[in-house]
């Protein structure tokens, strides 16, 4: 490893220290992109907290049948800000964060194109979220009191109309996600301009890390799916207090409208939350393997085609709604085609492995668990693309089961990867060893603990969204295990928090490529100035340190 | 991972955990074919699922590093055309085959089979019960489903014709078919048979409001001559019985007959479920207690104690219109 020089940036920080208030100030009136990315990420821990609650008090009313530790009320309201939190609130924001503050580094530039619209974007999702949990003070607005939404994250019409939704949690719930989505669409916009026009001398877009390559197709996709998903909330406001009558259904309206102009967004949000995760797995995997990634433009080329059809699948989250032969027909063939670049990119990182010599760090555990989770959430998802097996398993517990092996343990072991990868270069201090590991181990078994048994709940019948069930279905035993598991997650947690806690301020220092890595956010400072880089270094091939470290191969004789 | 030992532990060791999954236990055609395929799938899945996942774990096992001083980096392969063709196409042509049997099974599964001997039923689902109606013998019931068998050259096709009177619902007994959407404003079809006599149970499974968790169904296949013989009995009008006067005045004063029909008398309302053979069904309010003198009683003094925020309201009634009320119900078998 090359043992690089203590940052300097560092020093200077702690040797002269402005008043708290001034601190404050600096960081609300802030439009420097790590900064943002920072408050991002710490924005969505918060919510990870507030998510992670509602989920464990989800999972304790199931522990037995009949159980009566909240409502009916209570559990509806829960899960659907559970649903809503994670998705737009803490993967969201999440993903924000990472692209915000690596991209720029990535390309060697000083910022992202549009500072303050970087800046505006980052308020925009964090009131979005305070918007949705006002609904907990002021949801039932003339009725008096707080209730928070209870139609679900896809809040489905006509639950949503007035006349089965009273009070204004609905509409919290909705302007908390639009407010939110705006603040994506705005992120979107500025991160395709910085990719596509701020790279550093002699980079070409074809040599851009694999993270920022990916970042600019989920960009793209954000730009596509959001604005329809806007529309359609409009729509909803327009039905529920102008009187319009788009999903009415007493008047005409269609029910079935809302589920198309929701899941269009929907589907693709999908890989938006997962394709930053390809990104954090494309940059960890060879770092971790010693390996350059093994075919570069194939995973590029197969990101693309993710974007495309993604846009085209989002039908089969409706095969049950009746729709004709043909439709059910074409959605499941375009479900099915998905698997084909994804199944590119895990046979691609699979092949990094091969021949490398594999440091497992705790990046690379969280790496590796993600291959394997979303191996298996990939796979129920075919078996949910046929049609007549999503007949059965469709909205029972072998759904929730499939997407949380996606989004939890594809997009957010990822994410923790990346977390781990990257703090380092953000504070300049190592996160700890041994408690990562704990804390991966931890996630790890708890994860397929809580979410394996919803596998077979789900075959055994048990519907989503249920507070509570019968006895005698042999239910219980499984979702008991769920519960357990959920608990171990919940201790896998607090190892994380405590961790980044005692190594912000005890961390060993990290230098500033204390991973031996080979993208240009290694060739700064840990942190980095603000202004990124002092030299940016030439940029003649996609390892950019690696042609530094290494002379007598360079990349760019190969590629 | 867990998914496959799960199963196989469910399949094997009935007795500890309880049942078959049920939807790997069909009881009728349509619930058959869907399981074909999941086994398929299941299995194609499976296999590839071992394949990547051990190789993944044997890569991590065979170049973990070993030792610390290994200073040199390992040999760069920066990819090879062929390999990633093949594993392009291999993924395509599974899938291809997948998009195949999944299209012919949807075509199959949609077409229901000859009609000479179908009975149709009009289902309703109102938040949170299940109107049953027979169109073709004119009399409607609530939550219990009940069905020929068919068996032998007597195939007996029922055909539902599937409606919501508020938001959407789900038709969901995993023993007989996949699940189809009450969807307001459309009219949705599906079919089933069953093979074998008995009773299954299903639920709504699209999450449809507060009670949406209680919302089961209850289908009963019964015998050719039991069939008959219960539709004759449902066709019925309400039994009169001078001796629960009082009840049935009651019930007609109340509100309860504005939300309730019992054929034969003036209790026309369609908000509620029909109660006019109320007794000869074996549960109350959508499958969630059994349909005793207690529970009735319990029920009709507050509907919210086991079913809060239903639409039923607390009508605050004396124990002894209550007494009375449940007396007159209690004759309509
Ligand atoms: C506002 C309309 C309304 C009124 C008034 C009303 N009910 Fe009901 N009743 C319902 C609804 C709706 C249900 C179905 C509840 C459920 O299962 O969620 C129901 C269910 C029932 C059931 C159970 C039926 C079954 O098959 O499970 C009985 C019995 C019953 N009501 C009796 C009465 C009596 C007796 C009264 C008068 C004291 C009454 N209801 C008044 C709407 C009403
Ligand atoms: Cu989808
Ligand atoms: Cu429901």
């Amino acid at each position: 490893m090359t043992a690089a020089p203590q940052s300097h940036a560092h020093d200077s920080d702690s040797s002269f220290r402005p008043p708290l208030t001034a601190r404050l100030h600096d960081w609300v009136t802030t439009v420097d992109h790590k900064r943002i990315g920072l408050m991002y990420v710490i924005m969505s821990l918060l919510f990870l907290v507030v998510g992670g609650i509602e989920a464990m008090l989800i999972r304790f009313q199931l522990w037995t049948a009949n159980n009566t530790l909240v409502s009916a009320d209570t559990f509806n309201q829960l899960f659907t800000m559970h649903g809503t939190t994670m998705i737009f609130f803490v993967v969201m924001p999440m993903i924000a964060g990472f692209a915000n503050y690596l991209v720029p580094l990535m390309i060697g530039c000083r910022d992202v194109a549009f500072p303050r619209l970087n800046a505006l974007g980052f308020w925009l999702s964090l009131f979005g979220g305070c918007i949705l949990y006002l609904s907990y003070f002021t949801g039932k607005g003339l009725y008096g009191g707080g209730a928070a939404p209870d139609v679900g994250w896809f809040a489905y019409a006509p639950l949503t109309s007035p006349a089965y939704a009273r009070g204004g949690s609905v509409d919290y719930w909705i302007l908390g996600t639009m407010v939110s989505g705006i603040g994506g669409i705005t992120f979107a916009v500025n991160l395709i301009a910085t990719i596509v026009t701020m790279r550093a001398p002699g980079m070409r877009l074809g040599q851009v890390p694999l993270f920022v390559w990916m970042m600019l197709i989920d960009a793209w996709l954000i730009l596509f799916a959001f604005p329809p998903l806007t529309a359609a909330q409009v729509m909803l406001l327009m039905d529920r207090h102008l009187g319009a009558h788009f999903f009415d259904t007493q008047a005409g309206g269609s029910a079935v409208l809302w589920q198309h102009l929701f899941w269009f967004f929907g589907h693709p949000e999908v890989y938006i939350m997962a394709l930053p995760a390809f990104g954090i797995i494309s940059e960890v995997v060879p770092v971790f393997s010693r390996k350059v990634i093994f075919g570069y433009t194939s995973m590029a080329m197969a990101t693309a085609a993710i974007g495309f059809i993604s846009m085209g699948v989002w039908a089969h989250h409706m095969f049950t709604v009746g729709m004709s032969d043909a439709l059910d027909a074409i959605f499941s063939a375009a479900s099915f085609l998905i698997a084909v670049p994804t199944g590119i990119k895990i046979f691609n990182w699979t092949a990094t492995l091969y021949g490398g010599r594999l440091r497992l760090k705790t990046p690379m555990l969280f790496a590796l668990g993600f291959l394997t989770m979303f191996l298996i959430g990939g796979l129920t998802g075919i078996m949910l693309a046929a049609v007549p097996v999503d007949w059965q398993v469709s909205d029972s517990y072998f759904l929730v089961a499939h997407f949380h092996y996606v989004l939890f343990g594809g997009s957010l072991f990822a994410l923790m990867a990346g977390f781990y990868y990257w703090f380092p270069k953000a504070t300049g201090r190592m996160l700890g060893e041994e408690l990562g590991r704990l804390h991966f181990w931890l996630l790890f078994v708890g994860f397929n603990v809580l979410f394996g048994p919803m596998h077979v709940s789900g075959v055994l019948g048990m519907p989503r969204r249920v507070y509570t069930y019968q006895p005698g279905q042999g239910w219980e035993v499984w979702n008991q295990l769920s519960t357990i598991g959920g608990v171990i997650m919940g201790i896998g947690f607090l190892c994380f928090f405590g961790n980044v806690m005692h190594s912000l301020f005890r961390g060993k220092s990290a230098g500033s490529d204390p991973w031996d890595a080979w993208t240009l956010e290694w060739a700064t400072t840990s942190p980095p100035a603000v202004y990124n880089f002092e030299v940016v270094p030439e940029v003649r091939s996609r390892r950019p340190l690696w042609d530094l470290k290494h002379p007598e191969d360079p990349d760019w004789k190969h590629e | 991972m867990l998914l496959v030992p799960g199963l196989v532990l469910c399949a094997t060791s009935e007795s500890t955990w309880g049942q078959i999954p049920e939807m790997f236990d069909p009881a009728g055609p349509n619930a058959e074919s869907v399981r074909s395929v999941f086994w398929l799938v299941l299995a194609v899945c499976t296999v590839i699922f071992i394949v990547v996942g051990g190789t993944i774990l044997a890569f991590v096992i065979r170049f973990r590093e070993r030792t610390i001083d290994a200073e040199t980096e390992p040999p760069q392969f920066y990819g090879s055309q062929p390999i990633e063709l093949a594993w392009t196409l291999a993924p395509a042509l599974t899938v291809l085959m997948l998009a195949l049997v999944v299209i012919r099974s949807v075509i199959e599964l949609r077409t229901a089979p000859p009609m000479q001997h179908d009975q149709r039923v009009r289902v309703v689902g109102h938040q949170w019960w299940w109107e049953f109606e027979y169109p073709d013998y004119g009399f409607s019931t609530a939550n219990e489903l009940v069905i020929p068998v068919s068996e032998g050259d007597q195939r007996r096709s029922i055909h539902l014709q599937l409606e919501s009177a508020d938001v959407i619902h789900s038709f969901w007994v995993p023993r007989l078919a996949g699940k189809t959407d009450l969807i307001p404003a459309k009219t949705n079809e599906m079919w089933l048979a069953a093979d074998q006599e008995g009773t299954y149970f299903g639920r709504c499974a699209e999450y449809c409001g507060t009670q949406h968790a209680k919302m089961l169904i209850r289908v009963d296949v019964v015998s050719e001559a039991a069939f008959v013989q219960w539709v004759e009995q449902q066709k019925k009008p309400a039994a009169w019985n001078q001796a629960v006067q009082t009840g049935h005045d009651r019930f007609m004063e109340l509100a309860c007959a504005n939300c309730h029909t019992i054929r034969g008398t003036d209790a026309r309302g369609r908000f509620g479920p029909d109660l006019t053979h109320l007794m000869s069904r074996h549960a109350l309010a959508s499958g969630i207690m059994e349909n005793t003198q207690a529970n009735l009683t319990r029920w009709i003094k507050n509907p919210n104690l086991d079913k809060a925020g239903c639409r039923m309201p607390n009508m605050r009634l004396s124990d002894e219109d209550v007494q009375a009320i449940v007396d007159y119900l209690l004759t309509l078998r």
